[in-house]
């Protein structure tokens, strides 16, 4: 393996627009919230930064395209912008190549914003949008949740499950995030919901029901990067540093290969082993104090403690019963409140996930704060269980 | 000269029927004398079949009792064609996956369009001639063929080896009687009395005609041991038949309790009911009525005791799923708009050059093999999927159109719009190999569950509202319980 990026990168000012439905605030409004909450952060002009990194994912009902509408916002000074894209792991992307290219000695510091402007739309959930001219001809047309739906059929299927019990486990998932997310207050939905309410919502996609999918947002994120000298000279000795970040995008075996059961994704389970190496994190149970996961879907999450090596395979569903993943538990989960109750604005949600683990790490969570959090992992998963990109970024304080 | 005839037959109804008490009691009110036809079920075409996909899925039918190579013709018949200027017969024959020098045609313009091709292989003895037949016939509320009609599909074979029914005769009359009419501009059928029709269309074309036929054979009507005669109402053949002095046992079952009128498809599918059953030397009297009327005898013959077709009409019109739900049978076939949904503003433009491109993936079904590590995968790729592989360039055609597979998982999608909600789909895995994310259909919501049987049916896959075209693919269909 490469010697990686761990400890190359400090993050020295992030920032996090509130999400939720941002009638009010158009793109421009919602990444200059969180830009200027980053600029103030890392306590910098923005003429220090040497280029940034934007992530958008429709951006035929956001921004458009191209790198402008970042650098027209913020009034940047013509310096290199990069549009980036790759579907719900949008947000981690932008972050991937601001870091990848401070590490590289291409730039002293470096920006990366991620945007959506989900409703816009018009729509509930996410739009309707076309998957290429030949995949059109042939693949079904599915909806995300009714996507991931299919994690919910084949597991209870592998693990011989009766769905009313997989469902109580998957309930929890979103009772816990309920809880969390009441205490942000930068959340998209701040209310609590009981068991009985959860299971009892109206169907969407069959396992799934209304509350066992995430809020559909408007927000940005965004972060600054910069060497770990240039860290020390601006925030001093006690700062965050990227451990990892890995991404593994499927090769074609989930859609047309039998090997793969349908109960999991394969992509994390690369990305995160490929993560913990190269963070040297050999015992992810005890080392990984709390992540922040692709919960999409509440079955998502409960899949993802397996695939991230957190449960072992077919104990997810008693782990989370357990408790493990509650705030109070073993390895919190979306402490924030997570896609679910924070919100998904697609191209932000990576950067949405590292805030959260900036703001733990450097005990700035307020109500939510973890006691002494070592690592913490932020996971994203883009498209479906079926073609897939995931991406695994672990950070901590600097050594 | 040695014997010529049809040597295979294929039948095809939906998954669906409604029963016509459910229609009635939607449009009684408006038609009261409807009350008449209130018994029985009507088939019903899914909003994703149309005469194509019925005539296609009759074909396959037929084909899984015989080899596709004996097909050297294929004529699609059908007055309900979805395409008014492009080759129907030609999607019908990409399905099929035939070989590309098939001369394929589509025979239209009256009821009678599937029996024009068989009368002219019964001229010529052309041997090879698949007719394929599919009608789903667009039928205004209250109108009486709302009651009367019902979609189906059916196919025969001709040939001169292993004929089951030997083609002895056939004659035609033209006669421009309008007994019902449609044009683009009236959309369904303008039915016209049914007294008129029967007194003075069909009997005075008929008799004369049936006698002509019988006379020229050196037959009389005491020979005929079966009578088909497939016009909607399901009393006017054994009025016919006692006009022609026909025995009434040898009146052919019209089909009306079970299935319903299928205009050019009922023919043969009526024949094909017949032979389910028929004992050699058989005779049999199929006609045919529209603007005219074609008669055709044929024989049964010793090979008809071992043919066994895959399912036979009875079967289909046992097993059919009877609804109640009226607005869902007329959006079936586009007489009920509701609010979709934003989701189906989705524009379904075809890239017809990728469409052409991959034409045999998408209609034949032809995926890859890999000659490397054997693997079949779904759509073919320059390297091979299986990650243990990955050879370039190793892969052999495959069809998996008739391979069956077990549901691997699947949801039942109340949020993705379907014209038949929910949308179920998910991952099939084929015996032999191959998964494939994909379209399902004939699953009823809470019907479904991992490791049950599905077999590849033809299906429209999307509509393109806007510039009024659609496209095909396959969808996963629950194995019929027979």
């Amino acid at each position: 393996m490469a010697e990686g990026i761990k400890d190359k990168v400090a993050i020295i000012g992030m920032g996090c627009s509130k999400f939720g439905e941002r009638w009010d605030a158009r793109p421009e409004d919602l990444i200059t919230e969180a830009f200027e909450e980053a600029l103030v952060d890392a306590k910098i002009e923005k003429e220090s930064i040497d280029a940034a990194w934007f992530g958008v994912f429709y951006d035929e009902q956001n921004v458009g395209k191209s790198a402008y509408p970042l650098s027209q916002y913020l009034r940047l000074p013509n310096i290199p912008v990069t549009r980036v894209e790759n579907l719900c792991a949008t947000g981690t992307e932008s972050l991937r190549g601001a870091v990848y290219a401070v590490a590289a000695g291409a730039c002293d510091i470096a920006l990366a914003v991620g945007c959506e402007k989900l409703k816009d739309t018009g729509f509930a959930g996410l739009p309707e949008r076309t998957k290429g001219t030949f995949e059109d001809l042939y693949q079904p047309g599915f909806t995300p949740p009714g996507a991931f739906a299919q994690l919910g059929a084949a597991y209870a299927h592998k693990y011989g499950l009766d769905m009313a019990d997989l469902k109580k486990a998957m309930a929890h998932v979103s009772w816990k995030s309920h809880e969390n997310g009441f205490l942000n207050p930068k959340a998209h939905l701040r209310k609590k919901l009981s068991i009985e309410q959860i299971l009892n919502a109206p169907p969407v996609a069959y396992p799934l029901g209304v509350f066992d999918c995430c809020g559909v947002s408007d927000g940005a994120s965004c972060a600054i990067v910069a060497r770990p000298e240039i860290a020390k000279d601006l925030v001093g000795e006690n700062f965050v540093t990227v451990k990892s970040m890995q991404l593994s995008p499927s090769n074609g075996v989930e859609m047309g290969h039998q090997s793969w059961d349908g109960a999991g994704t394969i992509t994390t389970r690369k990305a995160s082993e490929r993560a913990y190496a190269e963070a040297g994190i050999s015992d992810p149970r005890t080392d990984i104090s709390m992540t922040e996961v692709h919960d999409c879907f509440s079955i998502t999450e409960l899949v993802l403690m397996e695939d991230l090596w957190l449960s072992d395979d077919g104990m997810a569903p008693k782990d989370i019963l357990d408790g493990r993943f509650d705030a109070d538990g073993d390895i919190p989960c979306q402490i924030d409140g997570g896609l679910k109750c924070f919100g998904h604005p697609v191209g932000a949600s990576g950067l949405r996930m590292t805030y959260e683990i900036y703001l733990q790490l450097l005990g700035r969570a307020n109500d939510r704060q973890l006691k002494d959090p070592k690592f913490g992992l932020a996971h994203n998963l883009g498209g479906i269980p079926n073609r897939n990109v995931a991406a695994v970024s672990i950070f901590g304080m600097n050594e | 000269m040695g014997q010529f005839g049809l040597t295979a037959y294929g039948s095809y109804l939906p998954f669906q029927s409604i029963s016509r008490q459910a229609i009635f009691d939607q449009i009684g009110w408006i038609q009261g004398g409807l009350k008449a036809y209130a018994k029985g079920k009507r088939s019903y075409a899914d909003w994703d079949e149309d005469a194509v996909t019925l005539a296609v899925a009759a074909a396959r039918q037929l084909l899984n009792t015989t080899d596709a190579a004996q097909v050297q013709n294929l004529s699609f018949a059908s007055t309900t064609a979805p395409f008014l200027d492009r080759s129907n017969a030609g999607i019908v024959a990409a399905a099929l996956d035939l070989a590309d020098r098939t001369h394929c045609h589509d025979s239209s313009g009256s009821q009678r369009a599937a029996l024009a091709p068989l009368v002219a292989a019964c001229h010529n003895q052309g041997d090879g001639l698949l007719i394929a037949a599919g009608e789903k016939k667009p039928v205004q509320p209250a109108n009486v063929m709302e009651m009367l009609a019902g979609d189906a599909g059916a196919a025969v074979l001709t040939g001169s080896e292993n004929v089951i029914a030997e083609l002895i005769a056939a004659q035609s009359v033209c006669s421009d009687f309008v007994d019902h009419y449609r044009t683009a501009e009236s959309g369904t059928d303008y039915v016209l009395e049914e007294r008129w029709v029967r007194e003075e269309g069909l009997a005075k074309i008929a008799a004369p005609l049936i006698a002509s036929l019988l006379a020229d054979n050196n037959m009389s009507v005491e020979d005929i041991d079966h009578f088909i005669l497939p016009v909607a109402y399901p009393s006017h053949a054994r009025a016919i038949a006692r006009t022609c002095g026909i025995k009434e046992d040898a009146v052919a079952d019209a089909l009306f309790t079970d299935c319903g009128f299928s205009g050019v498809a009922h023919p043969l599918l009526m024949l094909n009911d017949c032979l389910d059953r028929a004992a050699p030397n058989s005779l049999i009297l199929l006609t045919g009525f529209g603007q005219g009327m074609d008669a055709i005898l044929l024989k049964t013959t010793e090979h008809i005791s071992s043919y066994k077709a895959s399912i036979s009409v009875q079967d289909f019109m046992t097993n059919l799923r009877v609804e109640d739900n009226y607005p869902r049978f007329l959006a079936s076939n586009g007489q009920f708009h509701p609010d979709w949904g934003m989701r189906a503003e989705r524009d379904n433009r075809t890239a017809q050059t990728v469409a052409f491109d991959k034409s045999r993936d998408i209609y034949g079904l032809v995926g890859g093999f890999c000659t490397s590590c054997q693997t079949p995968q779904f759509p073919k790729a320059r390297r091979c999927v299986n990650p243990e592989c990955n050879a370039l360039d190793t892969q052999q055609d495959y069809r998996f159109a008739d391979i069956p597979a077990t549901v691997k998982s699947f949801t039942e999608d109340w949020m993705a719009f379907n014209r038949n909600p929910p949308l179920i789909y998910g991952n099939i895995s084929f015996e032999g190999g191959g998964n494939m994310f994909i379209e399902m259909t004939g699953f009823s919501p809470g019907d479904i569950a991992i490791g049950d049987k599905v077999e590849m049916d033809f299906r429209i896959k999307d509509i393109d509202d806007k510039r009024g075209f659609h496209r095909y693919f396959w969808k996963a269909a629950a194995k019929r319980k027979m």
